[in-house]
């Protein structure tokens, strides 16, 4: 069905599942309940899931699938959500052009940064991207103002010409994004028995995209396109050898990741209509290397997964603080919970940077095929076959 | 152009210039020799900075005594502080110790910065030698989140001024030298301290490299590690000698550049960035290259600053170094002095 095999399609359907149960999935612990801030199952936590596995189900084309590692990727989420944002003033208040002309804007800025950054292989390859990136970065923060808002960033204001919808009268409030008249924050909260379930608009969106961009992606890997990428990956030379050019398959690689990391971009600010200078910076490149390697480099599910991952330990770990810890280590005797609070302080809160520090290097050592290569070790261990990392 | 401006320019390019240099040297010997990228070398730097703040601190603890006779504006007998030093060695030797705590943290920094480099090394990176590249960069990287994490956690958020010496405090005229006008040429004296430093380090190394048995056996490890194994040498424990060597480098350019640029923890990351530029522009793997790359790529970043090319390429300043970075790869893909098939499989 729709050109998978059993299994793919199996995984497809796993990830539609994870994706439309979210908001009851992600909401474990009753409203009342002291459990309740570990609950992910609001709108804005759940809308970054869904827009960062995208940004790292696309990274993951390229790095997974060519093995060569962009340190500038951000770059194309900020071109792609500046470009949303102009939209948004100009066009229309409805998401949809947006998201389509971030994705256009952020695939051409990919091809021409792509275009000469794969002069280079390895580490220079790595290097000239995060200068490309940080050049970005630098003249959207300082001399580009005009266009990116500088370093307050770009948003929609009342008094933008809105061509397709007609003058802004100038005043009422600022219009929220919306599809044909859905507003992306619009959501409907259903209370059962204590859990509070809220169906958002803007997440289903996303999620629905997220649906198409993973069915792309699950295409690209099985198709002749990206056994070519993986042939580059294992054996460039030998692929040089056999007279094949592996340039443009890499570039092209290049900007479909590009163009995923915009459509990213022009979800984000569909979601909330505010682009900043600091969504290029390298540290959001570093970000979503981090995802695809915490899921799982080269693996199809992996991206999504470690985004998720990485996005709830952001937003879960620090909330945490000292308070909450005594509470909880409040059953222990009285010197051990003041012992316990000190010790797991530092990894929560504003410290929780060293939590997925830490999380970090303990993955790359111990599961260098992510948590996908480590969970299918581990089946392939307990039924005795030989491990298979999966979407190999 | 005045001559004046031009040379003022070159002046300020050399003490960025020389941290580039000093850490891209220890960076270069890392991969050079342990054929490592160690992305946690900036957090290296970050550390040293680090040792003058913490030996600033030692130095100051401080008793409190009360001075029955003297009342502060409340009405309380007034607190007076003396640091234990001075109770130790004498007023003036107390004081003198304690303003010169930023050239007496080197001291410190080198033992320190010796171990940790060593347990980085034992602990971690040796599990990596056969790993590729990508994922020495991921681990290393994650390394440097957890060491700045944790100094965020001891120091806090925030920059931490430590004061150069009160000797070095104030401008040297250069312009008078050549026969300028007053305050024409003036350069800061502990800039002038910190480049001489850089320049000592930096032949300190080579020398260590070029005239000494121990170096000699590290370049022959470097040119040839299997060969130097097989002729009865213990090769790991020199390279990992030399990552210790290394991560000093980095440390007394961070703990010299304290009066510069007060320390925060996120310096060393802003400075990897750069670095990393700055090996590659030099050729990875070459030593004189990335001491020749940081200098000149400080230099041009000076020069970018300047108010007339700001005026004529706006955001210049800002993009400079990622620009010539660039450039120089693309016109010469193995860097300004690299060799042939390093880092090109």
């Amino acid at each position: 069905m729709l050109g998978l095999s059993r299994s793919d399609l199996l995984m497809l359907l796993f990830v539609l599942f994870l994706v439309a149960a979210a908001p009851i999935l992600l909401n474990p612990f009753p409203e009342a309940s002291r459990f309740a801030q570990f609950n992910a199952g609001y709108p804005d936590l759940m809308q970054r899931f869904v827009i960062f596995a995208i940004f790292a189900v696309g990274f993951n084309i390229l790095f997974g699938l060519t093995g060569y590692l962009s340190f500038g990727h951000a770059a194309f989420l900020g071109a792609g959500s500046y470009a949303g944002v102009w939209m948004l003033k100009l066009l229309t208040i409805n998401v949809l052009p947006a998201i389509i002309v971030s994705t256009l804007v952020a695939g051409v800025f990919s091809l021409i940064i792509g275009y000469i950054s794969l002069r280079r292989s390895g580490i220079y390859f790595s290097i000239l991207t995060l200068a490309f990136a940080q050049m970005s970065f630098a003249l959207a923060a300082s001399v580009l103002t005009p266009i990116t808002g500088g370093e307050t960033g770009l948003q929609t204001a009342l008094n933008d010409p809105r061509i397709l919808d007609g003058a802004s009268s100038g005043t009422g409030n600022i219009p929220a994004p919306a599809l044909f008249g859905l507003e992306m924050r619009d959501s409907i909260q259903i209370d059962f028995g204590g859990w509070l379930w809220t169906f958002n608009v803007g997440y289903y969106l996303s999620a629905f995209i997220l649906l198409v961009a993973f069915y792309l992606s699950i295409r690209i890997f099985r198709s002749p396109f990206g056994m070519m990428l993986k042939a580059i990956k294992s054996n460039n030379q030998r692929l040089s050898y056999t007279g094949i050019n592996p340039r443009p398959y890499t570039l092209a690689a290049f900007v479909i990741s590009g163009m995923y990391a915009g459509l990213a971009g022009g979800l984000m600010v569909a979601m909330d209509p505010l682009a900043g200078a600091e969504r290029m910076q390298w540290t959001a490149s570093g970000e979503v290397v981090l995802m695809v390697i915490l899921g799982g480099v080269g693996s199809l599910v992996g991206p999504v997964l470690g985004a998720g991952l990485i996005k709830y330990a952001e937003n879960i770990f620090s909330k945490i603080n000292e308070s909450l810890l005594t509470q909880w280590f409040a059953f222990m005797p009285e010197g051990l919970t003041d012992f316990m609070v000190t010790i797991v302080s530092p990894f929560v809160g504003k410290g929780w940077h060293l939590s997925l520090g830490l999380m970090f290097m303990l993955v790359v050592t111990f599961l260098p095929g992510g948590l996908i290569g480590g969970v299918t070790g581990l089946f392939g261990r307990i039924f005795g076959r030989r491990s298979k990392a999966q979407g190999e | 152009m005045e001559l004046s401006a031009f040379l003022l320019q070159v002046l300020n390019g050399l003490d960025k210039g020389s941290a580039y240099a000093l850490i891209a040297l220890g960076l270069t010997l890392i991969f050079g020799t342990l054929g490592v990228v160690n992305f946690a070398h900036g957090a290296l730097f970050m550390i040293g900075a680090f040792c003058a703040v913490a030996l600033q601190r030692i130095l100051s603890i401080s008793t409190i005594t009360l001075d029955e006779t003297k009342t502060d504006f409340l009405g309380n007998p007034l607190k007076i502080k003396t640091p234990i030093v001075e109770e130790w060695f004498g007023e003036a030797t107390g004081q003198l110790l304690i303003d010169w705590s930023v050239p007496l943290a080197i001291l410190l920094a080198i033992p320190v910065m010796m171990l940790i480099g060593f347990i980085m090394e034992r602990g971690l990176i040796k599990h990596f030698y056969k790993r590729p590249h990508s994922d020495q960069i991921l681990v290393t990287f994650g390394l440097a989140i957890v060491l700045a994490e944790l100094i965020k956690a001891y120091y806090g958020a925030n920059q931490i001024s430590v004061p150069a010496p009160d000797m070095f405090i104030g401008s040297f005229d250069f312009g008078m030298l050549i026969g300028m006008a007053k305050g024409k040429l003036i350069y800061p004296y502990w800039r002038i301290v910190y480049f001489l430093f850089a320049l000592l380090i930096i032949g300190l190394v080579f020398a260590f490299l070029q005239f000494t048995t121990f170096g000699m056996v590290v370049r022959a490890g470097m040119a040839d590690r299997e060969t130097v194994g097989l002729l009865g040498i213990n090769i790991d424990k020199r390279f990992t000698i030399m990552f210790g060597i290394a991560a000093s480098v980095a440390g007394v350019a961070g703990v010299m550049y304290t009066p510069i640029n007060s320390p925060s923890y996120t310096m060393g990351m802003d400075f990897l960035v750069i670095s990393f530029v700055v090996v590659v522009v030099g050729g990875m793997g070459s030593l004189g290259g990335a001491v020749l790359a940081g200098f000149i790529l400080g230099i041009l970043e000076s020069f970018a600053s300047m108010r007339v090319v700001i005026e004529a390429i706006p955001g210049i300043n800002q993009v400079v170094i990622y620009l010539a970075a660039i450039v120089i790869l693309l016109a010469r893909p193995r860097g300004l002095l690299g060799r042939k098939g390093v880092m090109e499989s």
